[in-house]
């Protein structure tokens, strides 16, 4: 044991370990009232961890050739030892990341956790989102099946919509004419080394905000503002061992979630690894019904739901894009009092219900082929989602909202 | 903070939760680590290989592939043979005492039948692939080379039993697989169930 | 609060059939299979190296993987009729190479490793059992769920020939697959024999299947005593909060 302390005091004449633990963990105030949504931060770092370990030791037995892609996933599959499991684990880590952060999001927009002091620390996250959909699009391209190669055709011809360099910059993308070899070679390095870098940089920014302002609370008020004698504030409770043991109960749920789809439904009917993707890439045979993996879904359904103008699909690329900026802006679109949805009054709660509706709503269409009908339904789900946004800085400022509590109200 | 914590319950649960934590963390570990061990693909690669040697002629070496590493196969002429107890003094290890073959072929000439013999053509000094060199006294070896090895990467020699020579990089014999022959012109390499025994 | 957790599982709700819907115009038969019959899993190995692999490659797949489903290397051997220069350890190749059976069929045959879990098992027993006679294509064959298929039917000695009718039901077409020779087999046999050769491409789209769900017991189990550890800890450390 003294020996311990004497290694840890050696230590600490060189690098800051027990201030760091002091200012990040046991002397971190997170606030007492934490609830159920507050789990989806933590296990979002999780995910990164899982997704990286497992795609590490992946990366030693994929091959980045057209040729040999889908083969070597399949020896993957079948002749590395527990390589089946190596894979589901990535491929169901996709999917519940996304799961995770959508659930992180909405827990920030429930709250008003974007609102000030902590709108640095939503763009930042949103920086994240975005990183995100970058990663998990390139590798999907890398299982080489027919849906990861007309997938990634559909998604880089977007990019040909745009006017005058549009058919320059998708033929940069893919570096071919068309979505090739080349493609799949600069997708993995994408997937396998830059965006995870950027990716394990911004989680760290992330981070670094978050302890900076502190974390917001389902009261949406700040802890910070009723300190106790001792300096601390009241309401807070430190992160360590508290917070700690109250995660590793949520991490475990977790864990048992993504234990049962991983060893018994790790395909997911179709929406985590879809059939289609089971025959090797084909340029020249398109499968009758492309969608894109579920997390794109609502945006894949705002394009296909503007009709083209001018003679261009432009538009609709544009009504994408914005559909998934737009939460860049939330900071400044609300005006309302106070910041918890627990205060809001009920104008307030009817919008946000509406596009919770809007964003399922949209996340099916997306996955159906699309009809006469389902397209008029996702253009009027389209107008709520934007309406959500754009109508925001009205709402909020008209809608009665109750007084907010000096002190956290427990659960 | 209370101090009313009955701490032999806290310490248990501690103790517990630790204990499956570690539990858990080896399971997450083990089929990573076992993910690193040759693959179906690799075993499949490594399994036992038929050989024809009939087409070999006396003091000709034939090279084929197993588990990915060069074996040779020599048909030893009786000149050849007779030659090998004669350099004894010459060499690291004549009677083969360090285990570099399997027991049947723990003999004067290393091999099962005494013309024909089956060695891993990989230097046991870094794994270079040497040279057969079954000339005798050539110019750049020196009047007393009686046919081998030579291997080009640090100079090692090994005589036409693969015992390596005196005063070189290698320190030990090179491997002889195991080995058996399936008929008098058929040989198994890597499998040697019955001994090695024709 | 309540509102949008409410309205989450109505959202789930309404998406649970379209998740349950697959794109097929022709209604599919329900495959009987079972993962666990090694008995049906080993006659529906022999049935597919014995008719499929002549023309149709596995190549992922390797013979010494049957250990999975109880063969062992003799029994691959003997009951494969393997030849002598094939080892267990190799994957599955077609008998005849693809560029000659594109030849003869127009289409390669596509590799089976996977087709499994491209076409669904569902999707299999009812193909196999749905080839008709029909003079028109070159093959003499065609099928109800694979219109224009290209492979001749090579189980038309076990099934027999079958032929397709068209009745008339108030103005709605029905199809109807009538037995017109019968083969070796009786029709109950036959779908037998299917329902083994499906069994048998659902183990061979994913080999791992057997060991995954035995060792998803294992973890979840594994799992549930630890959350019940951590509650109780979490419970424990939160006692001086109070």
């Amino acid at each position: 044991m003294n020996a311990m302390k004497k290694l840890l005091g050696w230590v600490d004449e060189r690098f800051p370990l027990i201030e760091t633990w002091k200012l990040h963990l046991s002397e971190y105030y997170a606030p007492k009232n934490f609830n159920f949504w507050y789990f989806f931060g933590g296990l979002a770092l999780l995910v990164l961890v899982i997704q990286i370990v497992s795609g590490i030791f992946l990366t030693m037995n994929y091959k980045p050739d057209a040729l040999f892609a889908f083969a070597s996933v399949e020896y993957i599959m079948r002749d590395v030892q527990w390589g089946w499991l190596l894979r589901y684990m990535h491929s169901t880590g996709a999917s519940l990341f996304f799961v995770v952060i959508y659930l992180h999001m909405f827990r920030g927009m429930m709250y008003g956790s974007y609102r000030k002091p902590r709108e640095l620390l939503w763009i930042i996250g949103m920086v994240i989102y975005l990183a995100l959909m970058a990663e998990a699009f390139m590798g999907y391209l890398l299982p080489w099946g027919q849906m990861s190669y007309w997938g990634a055709q559909v998604i880089v011809n977007l990019f040909a919509t745009v006017p005058y360099i549009g058919n320059d910059l998708s033929t940069l993308i893919r570096g071919d004419f068309v979505i090739s070899d080349i493609t799949l070679n600069r997708f993995f390095a994408l997937h396998v080394i830059a965006v995870p870098l950027l990716l394990v940089a911004i989680v760290f920014v992330h981070l670094v905000a978050l302890h900076a302002v502190g974390s917001n609370n389902p009261d949406g008020i700040e802890i910070k503002k009723n300190k106790g004698a001792d300096g601390h504030p009241v309401d807070g409770i430190p992160f360590f061992p508290y917070m700690v043991a109250k995660d590793g109960v949520a991490t475990v749920a977790f864990l048992i979630v993504f234990c049962a789809v991983l060893f018994f439904a790790p395909e997911m009917g179709g929406y985590f690894i879809e059939a289609n993707n089971f025959v090797p890439a084909d340029p020249m045979k398109t499968p009758a019904h492309i969608a894109p993996v579920w997390y794109f879904t609502p945006y894949y359904a705002i394009l296909r739901a503007v009709p083209p103008m001018f003679s261009s699909q432009f538009p609709g690329v544009v009504a994408m894009g914005v559909a998934t900026m737009i939460f860049f802006a939330l900071p400044w679109l609300d005006r309302g009092k106070v910041k918890s949805i627990r205060y809001r009054g009920p104008i307030y709660k009817a919008f946000l219900a509406a596009f919770v509706v809007s964003f399922l709503g949209l996340g099916l269409l997306g996955t159906l082929p699309s009809t006469p009908t389902y397209t008029n339904i996702a253009r009027v789900l389209s107008v709520v989602y934007f309406a959500f946004f754009i109508l925001m800085p009205w709402y909020t400022k008209i809608d009665k909202c109750k007084p907010e509590p000096d002190r956290l109200t427990s659960n | 903070m209370t101090d009313n914590v009955d701490h032999s319950k806290r310490n248990m649960l501690l103790a517990a939760t630790a204990a499956a934590g570690g539990v858990a963390a080896a399971g997450v570990a083990a089929p990573f680590v076992l993910s690193l061990m040759p693959s179906e693909r690799a075993k499949a690669a490594g399994a036992p290989i038929e050989v024809d040697i009939s087409a070999i002629a006396p003091g000709a070496m034939m090279s084929v592939e197993w588990q990915g590493k060069p074996v040779w196969i020599v048909r030893r002429t009786p000149e050849m043979l007779d030659m090998l107890t004669k350099h004894d003094a010459d060499l690291t290890d004549p009677a083969s005492t360090v285990p570099q073959q399997p027991e049947y072929c723990n003999n004067a000439t290393r091999s099962v039948k005494p013309e024909i013999l089956v060695v891993l053509g990989i230097c046991t000094h870094l794994g270079c692939s040497p040279t057969f060199r079954p000339e005798v006294s050539p110019a750049d070896l020196g009047a007393n080379w009686a046919g081998g090895w030579f291997c080009p990467c640090h100079g090692s020699r090994f005589d036409l039993a693969a015992r390596v020579f005196k005063g070189v990089p290698a320190p030990t014999n090179l491997i002889i697989p195991p080995h058996k022959y399936l008929s008098e012109t058929k040989l198994l390499i890597g499998d040697d169930s019955k001994g090695g025994a024709a | 609060m309540n509102a949008i957790k409410k309205l989450a599982v109505l959202a789930l709700l309404l998406a649970a059939p379209a998740m349950a819907a697959a794109n097929t115009d022709v209604p599919l038969d329900v495959a009987p299979i079972n993962l666990k019959d090694q008995a049906s899993l080993q006659r529906g190995a022999k049935l597919f190296v014995s008719k499929c692999l002549s023309c149709h490659s596995a190549s992922y797949m390797r013979y010494n993987r049957l250990g999975d489903i109880g063969m062992n290397e003799a029994q691959i051997r003997k009951d494969l009729e393997l030849p002598d220069e094939v080892k267990t350890g190799s994957t599955m190749q077609a008998a005849m190479d693809a560029t000659s059976a594109k030849m003869a069929y127009g289409v390669a045959p596509p590799d089976l490793s996977v087709i499994a879990r491209s076409r669904s098992a569902d999707w299999l027993y009812t193909y196999l059992r749905s080839f008709y006679v029909d003079t028109t294509r070159a093959s003499g064959w065609n099928n109800t769920v694979f219109p224009g298929v290209g492979m001749p039917f090579v189980m038309s000695d076990m099934q027999g020939e079958q032929v397709l009718e068209v009745e008339e039901h108030g103005g709605h077409k029905v199809q109807k697959l009538m037995l017109k020779t019968p083969g070796s087999m009786q029709p109950a046999e036959y779908n037998t024999a299917m329902t083994d050769l499906t069994n048998y491409l659902v183990f061979m789209g994913e080999p791992a299947v057997l060991v995954r769900h035995q060792l998803g017991w294992i973890v979840l189990g594994f799992l549930a005593l630890l959350l019940v550890l951590m509650l109780a800890l979490k419970k424990e450390i939160w006692k001086d909060l109070k």
